[in-house]
């Protein structure tokens, strides 16, 4: 037992070592569109694995990421951009003085933004998480839509539709995957705590949880806290990937996005959050072509922006309707369950072969 | 001395119905008591006022010696009162061991971030919890069903996970409700067997409402019987078999004569 386990560590760290390579290694010689690509595949996981906490783990559905990617954002691209920045952006109205000479480094910006969305969060947890399930998902749409409208006209801090222009381009692929692997780390080791499955008891059934002594609203707003502190973190990263933000970028679209992720990759699978949310932004990336105009011989197809999504939605109603485990279900990946598809698949050739091959451990 | 469980003049309307009218009832430490009646008669609602699900619109009930009434769930749970279901109420999601385990989160004093980063103080706790649950399922035999999913159990076996799930809470008081619903006479017989071992065990009161009168006669040296929220018969199975008023509550004797 004790072996295995020991065993299962050094995977992990090879596992990480070589993705810190392949990372460095990307990092060094592959396109900034490329790059782009990569960096918001672990944004996306972000994204999707929070949203796997909140729904699928303890079964809150709540539609207000969007709300507090957009806190994040702004607060770690206000904390970053450059004063002269900041005077070039707010041409409309000057920005409140207490921003404007601030430049933070990325990371106390990043974790700031983080720490601004987790204390939104807990404070419209209290309240909405009171709430069921539809009306749940209205209160947190609203909230989101709240946000926005707010940012649209707090000309003063968000510079309102115009935008900032300009943020710094902090993140790269070890700031974006670090945080895609601490927020996969942290929230694994919570849904397998103790806390983890006095979640999963309020998801399954909440009356039954609160007889048991479970306090809900305890535990609804931790998830939710926990969430939205590393959705706001992903906010940061995208500010300063994008280096251009407004608050259209933070529409109830990036939302849905993301609830689509998450039961395409299978409710309560962070694995299947993190394919999901790899394979949905590159397979996207693929897809552009479609918007492009193109000639087929002597037929001409103008250009159909848009289309992308409808292929999306398309195979979204597809994994709905004939595969609603989504590609994961429940499941998640372990090194135990590798090595015994490897030992089994080793097991089917060696029969071909020689007998005298045995499991060995 | 004063009793453990005390309810006095405990009343629930909703809206026009009185479900429950001035019931009144002591249960001392280490009793086992039914509380029988027809269908609709208030009983799981009693038993809902009791474990927080409802607010009573008035009367109290007091838990050794504090009141109670209208206090939230989890709380009242904390304090020592466990319940089971009329309809097994099992987390899908979970095997066996989880179910239990859920039981004894309650007790937890790490906090989540002591959780997340298993600090020692945590992993103690964890390790703990997991020896108590599996002492527990094995007290009750259910300790060879361990990895199962629990709704994939056989009936009987699930009603005894809850059970065990109930326990796990360490409860003072535990309120079963219609535990042999749905379960052959050789099933019953076992259950009453097993309720008056985890009565002696854990050092238990119970309180059960039960249909089955087989179980009810044979193991409840009490027994309430209500009708329409209200107390009509009190007292030993003897007594209360032969009660008119409780025959004619079962049997509607006298009111369509």
């Amino acid at each position: 037992m004790k072996k295995i386990i020991t065993r299962n560590r050094i995977l992990t760290l090879a596992a990480l070592i070589l993705l810190g390579g392949l990372l460095a290694l990307a990092e060094g010689n592959l396109d900034p569109y490329k790059l782009r690509v990569l960096n918001l595949c672990a944004i996306f996981t972000i994204f999707a694995v929070t949203f796997n906490l909140i729904y699928g783990f303890t079964g809150q559905f709540s539609l207000g990421h969007a709300g507090f990617a957009a806190i994040g954002a702004y607060a770690a691209a206000l904390l970053t951009m450059t004063p002269e920045q900041k005077v070039a952006n707010f041409f409309l109205q000057p920005i409140v003085p207490l921003l404007a000479d601030i430049q933070w480094p990325f990371l106390p910006a990043m974790l700031l933004g983080g720490i601004l969305a987790a204390i939104v969060g807990f404070l419209v947890g209290f309240p909405a998480l009171r709430l069921r399930s539809d009306y749940l998902a209205i209160a947190t749409l609203g909230f989101g839509e709240i946000v926005r409208v707010l940012f649209v006209n707090w000309q003063s801090i968000t510079n309102g539709s115009l935008g900032l222009k300009g943020i710094p381009e902090h993140t790269n692929l070890y700031w974006s995957w670090g945080a895609a692997a601490a927020t996969v780390f942290i929230v694994k080791r919570l849904v397998d705590s103790s806390y983890g499955r006095a979640l999963k008891a309020v998801r399954d059934d909440d009356i039954v949880a609160e007889a048991l002594g479970i306090s809900l609203a305890y535990h609804k707003v931790l998830s939710f806290t926990v969430s939205s502190f590393f959705v706001g973190i992903a906010g940061a990263l995208l500010a300063n990937l994008i280096s251009t933000i407004d608050p259209k970028v933070f529409l109830f679209f990036l939302t849905y996005q993301v609830v689509g992720i998450t039961v395409m990759g299978g409710m309560s699978s962070i694995t299947g959050s993190v394919i999901a949310a790899c394979l949905y932004t590159v397979f996207l990336e693929l897809l552009r072509p479609l918007e492009m105009s193109f000639s087929l011989g002597p037929i001409h197809v103008p250009p159909l922006p848009g289309m992308r999504m409808v292929i999306f939605s398309a195979l979204l109603l597809a994994v709905i309707l004939f595969y609603r485990q989504g590609l994961m279900g429940r499941r998640e990946f372990s090194w135990d369950g590798l090595i015994g598809k490897l030992n089994g698949l080793r097991l089917r050739l060696g029969r071909r072969e020689s007998s005298s091959d045995e499991v060995s451990s | 001395m004063t009793a453990l469980l005390e309810i006095d003049a405990l009343t629930k309307k909703f809206g026009g119905l009185v479900a429950v009218n001035e019931f009144s009832t002591r249960l001392e430490a280490g009793e086992l008591c039914a509380l029988i009646g027809p269908n609709g008669s208030g009983k799981t609602t009693i038993f809902n006022l009791i474990t927080g699900i409802y607010r009573p619109t008035s009367g109290s009930i007091h838990f050794d010696g504090a009141e109670i009434g209208g206090e939230r769930p989890d709380l009242i749970a904390k304090r020592g009162i466990a319940r089971t279901f009329q309809n097994i109420r099992l987390f899908e999601g979970l095997d066996v061991l989880n179910n239990v385990l859920v039981g004894y989160h309650l007790r937890l004093k790490a906090g989540p971030f002591a959780a997340v980063l298993r600090m020692p103080g945590y992993v103690r706790e964890e390790q703990m919890m997991v020896a108590q649950a599996q002492e527990l399922l094995e007290a009750l035999e259910l300790d060879h069903l361990i990895h199962e999913d629990a709704t994939s159990l056989p009936y009987g076996q699930q009603r005894k996970l809850e059970i065990a799930r109930a326990l796990a809470t360490k409860p003072r008081l535990l309120l079963l409700d219609e535990p042999a619903a749905g379960m052959n006479p050789e099933e019953s017989n076992d259950l009453m067997r097993f309720i008056l071992h985890i009565l002696e065990t854990f050092e238990l009161t119970v309180f059960l409402i039960e249909h089955q009168m087989r179980v009810v006669m044979g193991i409840c040296p009490r027994i309430i019987v209500i009708d329409h929220g209200e107390i009509i018969a009190e007292g030993p199975p003897e007594a209360i078999q032969t009660n008119q008023r409780v025959i004619e509550a079962y049997l509607g004797v006298g009111e369509h004569a």
